[in-house]
C-alpha cells in the first residue's frame, strides 16, 4: 500500500510511545480495539488542575496507518484543553495523515480512544459520563 | 554488496535462471514457428522443441512425455483436471474430496462444481496442517470420483501423505489428481511411486518463466481422460485447444532439466539457510513455526510473531519481500484461511510470515533477513499494548474488547 510520508515518518519515528500510571486520578486510559480485528489503541492523558492536558502517551498494536493516527493523536492532544480535544475529529486525521479510503477505520479508532480516555478521567473526577458515539462507519 | 529489497517470496514466484532464458531465446526470434505447422521447417523446428521439452519434463516427473498437457500455468491445471474429470466421469458420480487448505484455484474450481450439481467433501487438517488418512477414507461414496489433495501447501510447505493418499483412491477404484505446483522442482515427485493419476503444475515456480504449466495425465493403469474445457483445434490430444506457448514451454523443459540435475545440492544448501533463519528467528520470544516442521518443503518457513500485528510488520520489514498471513487492506481483516484452518487465532494468524528461499537466495540475504525481522519485532513490541500486557501478566483473553 502507499502510504503518505506523514504515516511513515510517525510510523518511523513514533512520538509519545509509553505507559502512563492509569492508577492515578488526573490520567485518563482509553483501550480500544481487538486483537482479532487487527488493531488495539491504548491512548493515555495527563490532565492538570486547569483541565489542560500536560501529556499524552499511546501504545499500538496494529497497521502503519493505526501507529500513525495515534502518534498524531498524541501530538494534538498535549496543549490542548479536555473540550479542545473532544472536539478532535477523525475525519481531520484522516486529512492530516492522507489516509486512503480503507484505512479510516484507523482514525475512527484513534478519535474513539481519545474519547475513552477523557471519559476515564471525567468519570475517576465525577464528572458525567459523556455519550459515546456509536461506530462511526 | 546487498541490494535490497531482498526477495524472499519465492512460492509466489521465482526469477527466471539466466540458464533458462538462454534456452528461450532462440524461440522467441528466428525459431517462432507454430508447432502445429506441419508443413515447413518453422512448425517442425518448433514442434520439436516442445517435444524435447515434454522429455524433459517426463524424466523430472517420472512420466511419458505423452502424458503431458502443455497449459498456460497451475489455475488452468486445476480448472481442467476437476472440470475435465468431473464432466467425464458424471456417470461414475458427482462426488469430489479435496481439503480446505488447498489452493484457491482448486477451492474455487469445486465451488463451480458444486454449483453445477457436483458434491464436495472439504477435508480439515490438524494444527500441522496435514489431512486424516481415516477422514479421507471416510468421505468416500459410490459417487466419488476424484480426491484432490496438493503435494505440498504454498503457505506453509506442508507435505501431504500423498501415497497413503494414492493407495486409498486406488483401492477404491477413484482418481487422484494432486496440485503440485510448490513441490515440483523442489523435492522429488514421481508420479509412479506416488501414485499420481493428475498433476497440476506450473514453469515460473521453478525458474521457469510465467504463462506456461502443464498437467500431468495418467495413460496406462488406468488410462484417465479430461474434458477439454477450451474448444478449438484439438492440440494436446484434443484435452487443450490453443496454439502452443513454444518458447515457454521450452522455458519449463530447462527449467526441469536443471532441477533434477540441480534438486539435491539445492535442497542442501537452501534447506540449512532456512533452518538457519528459522533457528535465529525463533529465538524470538513468542514466535511460532506453522505446520509440520517433519513433513514440509525445504524452503518455506511460515512463523508467527505474537503481540505484532501483519501490517505492521510487513511495513517494519520493508527491506524484505515477504508475505503476510494477514491481508489487512480493508476494515474487515482476513487472515490466511491456511493458518485459520490449522486452528490458529486470527491475532496469530494476521501476525505471521512467510519466508520463501530460492537456488538465488545468499547466507549474506538470510543473515540481513534475521537482524531486520529482529528489529522490526523488537520496535513493534515496544508500541504494543498487548505485548506490555503479556509482560505484565495479563490475560489477554480476560479484557472485554471495546467492538469495532
Amino acid at each position: 500500500m502507499a502510504y503518505s510520508d506523514k504515516v511513515i515518518d510517525h510510523y518511523t519515528n513514533p512520538r509519545n510511545v509509553g505507559t502512563l500510571d492509569k492508577a492515578k486520578n488526573n490520567v485518563g486510559t482509553g483501550l480500544v480495539g481487538a486483537p482479532e480485528c487487527g488493531d488495539v489503541m491504548r491512548l493515555q492523558i495527563e490532565v492538570d488542575e486547569n483541565q489542560v492536558i500536560t501529556d499524552a502517551k499511546f501504545k499500538t498494536f496494529g497497521c502503519g496507518s493505526a501507529i500513525a493516527s495515534s502518534s498524531l493523536a498524541t501530538e494534538w492532544l498535549k496543549g490542548k484543553t479536555v473540550d479542545e480535544a473532544l472536539a478532535i475529529d477523525n475525519m481531520a486525521i484522516v486529512e492530516e495523515l492522507a489516509l486512503p479510503p480503507v484505512k479510516i477505520h484507523c482514525s475512527v479508532l484513534a478519535e474513539d480512544a481519545i474519547k475513552t480516555a477523557i471519559n476515564d478521567y471525567r468519570v475517576k473526577n465525577g464528572l458525567p459520563e459523556l455519550e459515546m458515539p456509536k461506530s462511526h462507519h | 554488496m546487498l541490494t535490497l529489497p531482498i526477495y524472499l517470496d519465492n512460492n509466489a514466484t521465482t526469477p527466471l535462471d539466466p540458464r533458462v532464458l538462454e534456452a528461450m531465446m532462440p524461440y522467441m526470434t528466428n525459431m517462432f514457428g507454430n508447432a502445429a505447422s506441419r508443413n515447413h521447417a518453422f512448425g517442425w523446428q518448433a514442434e520439436e522443441a516442445v517435444d524435447y521439452a515434454r522429455d524433459q519434463i517426463a524424466s523430472l516427473i517420472n512420466c511419458s512425455p505423452k502424458e503431458i498437457i502443455f497449459t498456460s500455468g497451475a489455475t488452468e491445471s486445476d480448472n481442467l483436471a476437476i472440470k475435465g474429470v468431473f464432466e467425464m466421469y458424471a456417470s461414475k458420480g458427482n462426488h469430489i474430496i479435496t481439503a480446505t487448505t488447498e489452493h484457491k484455484a482448486v477451492l474455487d474450481t469445486c465451488k463451480h462444481i458444486e454449483k453445477i450439481g457436483g458434491k464436495v467433501t472439504y477435508l480439515q487438517v490438524n494444527d500441522k496442517g496435514l489431512i486424516d488418512l481415516k477422514e479421507l477414507e471416510e468421505a468416500i461414496t459410490d459417487k466419488t470420483i476424484l480426491i484432490s489433495i496438493m503435494f505440498a501447501n504454498n503457505e506453509i510447505g506442508v507435505i501431504q501423505p500423498v501415497r497413503e493418499i494414492s493407495a486409498i483412491a486406488k483401492k477404491h477404484g477413484i482418481l487422484f489428481f494432486t496440485d503440485a505446483t510448490q513441490a515440483v522442482g523442489k523435492i522429488p515427485v514421481d508420479v509412479e511411486a506416488d501414485g499420481i493419476d493428475l498433476m497440476a503444475f506450473s514453469a515460473h515456480k521453478m525458474y521457469g518463466p510465467k504463462g506456461v504449466g502443464a498437467l500431468y495425465v495418467r495413460r496406462k493403469n488406468p488410462r484417465v481422460k479430461v474434458t477439454a474445457q477450451m474448444d478449438g483445434g484439438g492440440h494436446e490430444r484434443g484435452m487443450r485447444s490453443g496454439t502452443l506457448n513454444v518458447p515457454g514451454i521450452v522455458g519449463l523443459g530447462k527449467a526441469a532439466e536443471i532441477a533434477k540435475q540441480d534438486m539435491e545440492s539445492d535442497t542442501k544448501r537452501i534447506a540449512a539457510m532456512r533452518d538457519r533463519l528459522e533457528r535465529e528467528l525463533t529465538t524470538i520470544e513468542e514466535s511460532y513455526i506453522n505446520g509440520s516442521t517433519e513433513h514440509r518443503l525445504p524452503h518455506v518457513s511460515n512463523i508467527s510473531f505474537k503481540y505484532v500485528e501483519g501490517e505492521g510488520l510487513m511495513m517494519g520489514v520493508k527491506d524484505l519481500a515477504v508475505s503476510s498471513g494477514s491481508a489487512c487492506t480493508s476494515a474487515s481483516l482476513e487472515p490466511s484461511y491456511v493458518l485459520k484452518a490449522l486452528g490458529l487465532s486470527d491475532d496469530l494468524a494476521h501476525s505471521s510470515l512467510r519466508f520463501g528461499l530460492s537456488r538465488f537466495t545468499t547466507d549474506e540475504e538470510i543473515d540481513f533477513a534475521i537482524g531486520h525481522v529482529k528489529e522490526a519485532v523488537a520496535k513493534l513490541r515496544d508500541l504494543s499494548p498487548l505485548w506490555e500486557m503479556f509482560k505484565e501478566g495479563i490475560d489477554l483473553n480476560s479484557i472485554e474488547w471495546a467492538e469495532h
